[in-house]
């Protein structure tokens, strides 16, 4: 083998090393953590549109830019979440799945 | 249009006016990027979990992770910056220095990654050329991480004090910590969900910044008539001025905007950079593999608008940006926009965004690093054999000396004053001539163990000599920084190129039988793993994905190109 490395070590190595990983089988769902920050950040957002004051409408060029970009984030909030409940998280493979056959 | 007020006192007090709401959006975030790191750690039991989340993660995922990790705030300033600075340019950055690097990584590059099984990009070199070669280039990207993750972390000060007013050192050890906390807790999985969450974050922040800017300036007509009438009108296009022998504030002609930018650096960033291909190798099978950069691409197109309309806006409410006459420096476009337009709320969400960035940046940067120590340098070379439980162990402990020693580097940003050209010289010395001798090792069998390192070391240094000597000392009259990395680029993938094939021509080559899976034309038996269930939508072929993403950012050209 002299100074090369074999594909084959590497290969072998990650391949075993597959089988005993647990990230697919205990890692929650990210949708879960976006969903749940936007609603609270939408909501937050939102109620500080409706009680913007003169001052800060005219700050943002008329626009009551607190509202729209809370609405916003409420509505991509609720957007994960829903995609959560219709497409809830694939259960995890079982340990040493069968190659696939063709 | 408004006239701006005086510029030496804005840029006296960049202060934001924040107040308890924004600090509790803040919080929030801050909570938030905790309990991933916490909620994560469960899930890390191997070392593959900690350095590559066991790769299992779904396509979407580690798509937005890709562009979130490059969406780091010097970029986000640094492109508002150039915006501000050369105009409409900017688009190159996106749509030719991005898109068809990220097309090809997806297409052509991810099934001898993904399918040879390495752990990272240093690991392909070690299989493909030799240990010298894998050496060489693991310990150049842990410094170049390492450097990268500091500049992140000073730019980070710098912004934090101008802005919130906290002391520099208060806010590179708050920042330090949280990343520090949530890779060593759950390792590559939560540095790529803050990344996802990172993502949504800044361009909440970004959006209304944008929208309103333009409002201000009177909509993309005022904002066209001023600049147009402030700097001439190539500097509301894309290609304007950009012939051979013809002058621009980039520094840069259409060639050395296609082969320095489009071709070498682009490729060169998006193709070999670990801290990108990384999330890519996380994703759970070979499809998503290469859909990772594709599904990336899209945002990417659009980005750009985001970031580069800021810049542009700033130029025209502060003419004077950038030169001695004012207080206020590119690189302030955005914050300067954030001060003047949010009011609290939908600033507290600005503000997070930005810091998000900084933290996304560093951590890509922190959580490639640690895996290239640990897999390619210390198992390799220093403790080999051990059991993996140790391997993970020294995972956690080397991220916390990553982040340690980022800190100490974050001083060496200080003599450049536009970030992103720091980095961009940076990436030309050490991914450029990574690039090549990952061009040539993949597309041509003959090229020898022994070329890799040699292609390796005559591309560093030429791109190295180029810019420090030829250009800096004026031998080669370059009007600006950017356009003398695009030349460095080049010249480092000549050179690199040159060695290469000279070296293979007097070594002898790899053995056949060691390159199945590693080089065009060969297949190994991870690349051909059946498509799993639903994988064949159409929605989800690669090759649709890649193609449609490379038309769009060509019609994206039109409306910039008369």
């Amino acid at each position: 083998m002299s100074d090369s490395y074999s594909d084959k070590n590497v290969h072998d190595e990650v391949t075993e090393l597959e089988t005993q990983s647990v990230t697919a089988a205990r890692l929650f769902d990210i949708r879960r953590i976006i969903g749940g920050l936007f609603v609270v950040y939408g909501v937050i957002v939102t109620i500080a549109g409706f009680a913007a004051s003169d001052n800060d409408i005219d700050k943002a060029q008329g626009v009551n830019i607190n509202l729209w970009t809370g609405l916003g984030m409420l509505i991509l909030g609720l957007f994960f979440l829903a995609w959560l409940k219709l497409r809830p998280t694939a259960p995890p493979p079982p340990p040493l799945e069968e190659e696939p056959k063709d | 249009m408004q006239t701006p007020t005086d510029p030496t006192y804005l840029a006296a007090e960049l202060r934001l006016p924040t107040n308890w709401l924004d600090y509790t959006i803040l919080g929030i975030y801050f909570l938030v990027v905790l309990g991933i790191g916490f909620a994560a750690r469960r899930s890390v039991k191997t070392s593959l979990d900690f350095f590559l989340s066991g790769r299992s993660l779904p396509a979407w995922v580690t798509g937005l992770a890709f562009v979130a990790a490059n969406l780091g705030a010097t970029e986000i300033l640094g492109m508002a910056a150039n915006s501000a600075q050369y105009g409409v340019y900017t688009t190159h950055w996106y749509w030719i220095g991005a898109i068809p690097a990220m097309v090809f990584l997806g297409l052509v590059m991810m099934p001898f990654y993904y399918g040879s099984k390495v752990r990272s990009v240093p690991e392909f070199l070690l299989l493909r050329f030799d240990k010298a070669s894998h050496l060489l280039s693991s310990a150049l990207f842990a410094i170049a991480a390492i450097l990268i993750a500091g500049v992140n972390l000073y730019a980070l000060a710098i912004v934090v004090e101008a802005l919130l007013g906290w002391p520099e050192w208060v806010a590179i050890v708050v920042a330090g910590f949280f990343v520090l906390a949530y890779i060593t807790l759950g390792g590559l999985s939560s540095a790529i969900y803050n990344e996802v969450l990172q993502f949504f974050v800044i361009l909440a922040g970004l959006i209304p910044i944008t929208i309103l800017g333009l409002k201000k300036v009177g909509g993309w007509d005022g904002l066209s008539d001023s600049l147009s009438a402030n700097h001439g009108s190539d500097f509301m296009t894309a290609w304007g001025g950009t012939g051979i022998g013809s002058d621009n504030p980039l520094g840069a002609n259409w060639l050395t905007i296609v082969l320095g930018l489009g071709f070498v650096l682009s490729f060169g960033y998006w193709t070999t950079n670990f801290a990108e291909v990384q999330r890519a190798l996380s994703a759970k099978n070979l499809s998503a593999a290469k859909r990772t950069p594709l599904i990336a691409a899209f945002p990417k197109i659009f980005i750009v608008f985001v970031v580069m309309i800021p810049g542009l806006v700033a130029a025209v409410l502060v003419p004077k940006i950038g030169t001695p006459g004012s207080d206020l420096q590119y690189n302030d476009a955005i914050p300067y926009l954030m001060q003047q337009l949010l009011p609290n709320g939908v600033l507290g969400i600005a503000v997070t965004g930005l810091l998000a960035a900084f933290m996304a940046g560093m951590a890509a940067n922190i959580s490639s690093f640690n895996t290239v120590f640990t897999t390619d340098i210390w198992q390799k070379y220093v403790e080999k054999g051990r059991e993996d439980a140790y391997y993970v162990r020294f995972g956690r402990l080397i991220t916390v000396i990553g982040v340690l020693a980022s800190i100490g580097t974050a001083f060496l940003a200080s003599s450049f004053s536009n970030i992103m050209s720091y980095l961009q010289t940076l990436f030309s010395f050490f991914n450029v001539p990574m690039f090549v001798v990952f061009i040539i090792g993949m597309f041509w069998k003959r090229a020898s163990m022994k070329s890799g390192f040699w292609g390796l070391v005559a591309g560093t240094t030429a791109a190295m000599v180029n810019y420090f000597v030829i250009y800096k000392q004026g031998i080669i009259d370059i009007p600006s920084d950017q356009g003398a990395n695009f030349v460095s680029a080049i010249a480092g993938f000549v050179a690199g190129a040159v060695v290469m094939v000279a070296v293979s021509l007097f070594t002898k080559p790899k053995p056949v039988t060691e390159l199945q899976g590693l080089v065009y034309g060969t297949t190994s038996p991870g690349m051909s793993e059946a498509p799993s269930e639903g994988d064949d939508a159409w929605y989800r072929k690669p090759a649709l994905l890649g193609w449609g993403a490379v038309v769009l950012a060509a019609a994206c050209y039109i409306p910039f190109s008369f």
